[in-house]
């Protein structure tokens, strides 16, 4: 089908759509007059049930516990798929970064650029680890401040240091890191099935709201996929860096 | 409705349409990133800290950045 | 006025349909694919919004403070982020059809070669 035919059918199934969709779209609530009763009734008895004041973590990590267990799971197969695909192929082989370095022009080495990025690898840590930490208690959790400890290794690259990046997360910690933040979320929602009826029920002493240590396994989910997630931008990066850096045809040799 | 909130929504329209018309990847990646800015100022006027906070590191951060290396990857096979 | 959430968000579900059908570049269409989902996140925020309310998060305010909805917030930011490892998936694609077909063009590439 030639490229004006396909634009042609596109626009005549997009028109459709369109309207389908605005008339759709209608018929919900006018904006800013939602109605929806169990979001309501969370705010005004979450705090109180699970002594975390982020009720959008008690909401994501405790109410709604296995959907993000679900959603862990995706991200873990995504860069499990993305690491199969970049592996080296049978008629490639990987050659160490040193010895590419011969043949190449030694990127442009800006002393600003080097000390800037190896200056803020602790600060991105730290921070990574705080948004983490206090997932439940202000706005942040597991997933943003899992993809901001990820950064931290990134820096090093940029800052010239690719064998630092090899130091700083090797591959089986990162692959190792990544199984347990998945694993260690099931454990926690089985060791509430074994300690109650339920899977993952909250079981820890919920402490006072506002605390830093309280809300229960709320905590220990947020630790659980932070890991998982900083594991899996750690991975694809460095998969992604290999394919660029390491990878060559066998030809080539 | 808010002024504010209606400029912002105008302004995420803009940036989407300019992200698709860009038709190089490389000039799209910064495209990308601004989109992912505008992005998450929206959903912190909704009230959103937590998505706004999300939008920013995924949208800033770690969109552009596989865009690039993957684009580094194409371009350095092509030699 | 009040429908100007909506409408920005079936606009970029079509502009970003429009783009990917009429892509040249396969890494074109993950960024437009990425601009599909963001409308997704549109809507559900809009959704979940209250006139005159604030965030859910009392830490610094009472409880029964007007508040939107935290269950929509929930949804939208766990799918952020495995929206862009998804997109990751599918660069990584991108990068092995290069590096099979030495193309990145969708319409050079034939479906089934002998």
């Amino acid at each position: 089908m030639s490229s004006s035919a396909r634009s042609t059918v596109f626009f005549i199934g997009a028109a459709g759509l369109a309207v389908f969709l605005l008339w759709g779209l209608t018929g919900l609530p006018d904006f800013g007059n939602f109605r929806g009763d169990y979001g309501l009734l969370l705010n005004r008895v979450g705090v109180e049930q699970t002594s975390a004041t982020n009720i959008v973590a008690a909401v994501t990590f405790d109410y709604r516990g296995f959907d993000t267990m679900a959603e862990e799971f995706i991200l873990f197969a995504a860069v499990l798929g993305t690491a199969l695909l970049l592996r080296a192929q049978r008629e490639e082989e990987e050659e160490p970064a040193e010895d590419m370095a011969q043949d190449r022009r030694p990127p442009h080495d800006s002393d600003a650029v080097r000390e800037l990025c190896l200056g803020l690898v602790a600060p991105a840590v730290l921070f990574g680890l705080y948004v983490v930490a206090h997932g439940h208690l202000s706005p942040g959790g597991g997933f943003q401040g899992g993809v901001v400890l990820a950064t931290a290794p990134l820096l090093m690259y940029l800052a010239g240091e690719f064998a630092g990046l090899r130091t700083l997360s090797p591959r089986t910690v990162v692959e190792l890191a990544e199984g347990t933040g998945a694993a260690s979320y099931v454990g926690v929602g089985l060791v509430g099935l074994g300690t109650s009826v339920s899977f993952m029920k909250n079981f820890l002493p919920l402490g006072r709201a506002g605390d830093l240590l309280s809300s229960g396994t709320i905590l220990i989910l947020n630790f659980a996929v932070g890991l998982a997630v900083a594991a899996g931008f750690v991975l694809l990066l460095t998969e992604f860096l290999e394919q660029t850096l390491e990878v060559r045809r066998r030809s080539r040799a | 409705m808010t002024i504010l909130q209606a400029v912002v929504l105008l302004l995420v329209a803009a940036a989407g349409t300019g992200v698709v018309v860009t038709r190089d990847p490389l000039n799209q990646a910064v495209g990308v990133s601004f989109f992912g800015l505008l992005l998450a100022i929206l959903f912190l006027v909704f009230q959103a800290p937590d998505v706004s906070l999300s939008a920013i590191v995924v949208g800033a951060l770690a969109l552009p950045l596989m865009l690039l290396l993957a684009l580094a990857k194409i371009r350095g096979g092509a030699e | 006025m009040n429908f100007l959430p909506y409408v920005v968000a079936a606009y970029l579900l079509v502009i970003g349909l429009y783009g990917m059908v009429t892509s040249r570049n396969l890494i074109h269409m993950v960024v437009c694919l990425s601009v599909v989902q963001s409308s997704t996140y549109v809507v559900l925020l809009s959704i979940g919004y209250r006139l005159d309310a604030t965030a859910p998060i009392f830490v610094d305010i009472p409880v029964g403070t007007r508040a939107v909805d935290p269950i929509v917030q929930a949804l939208t930011l766990t799918d952020v982020v495995i929206g862009v490892t998804v997109s990751a998936l599918l660069l990584a694609l991108a990068v092995q059809v290069h590096k099979r077909s030495g193309t990145l063009d969708p319409n050079g590439l034939s479906s089934l070669k002998g």
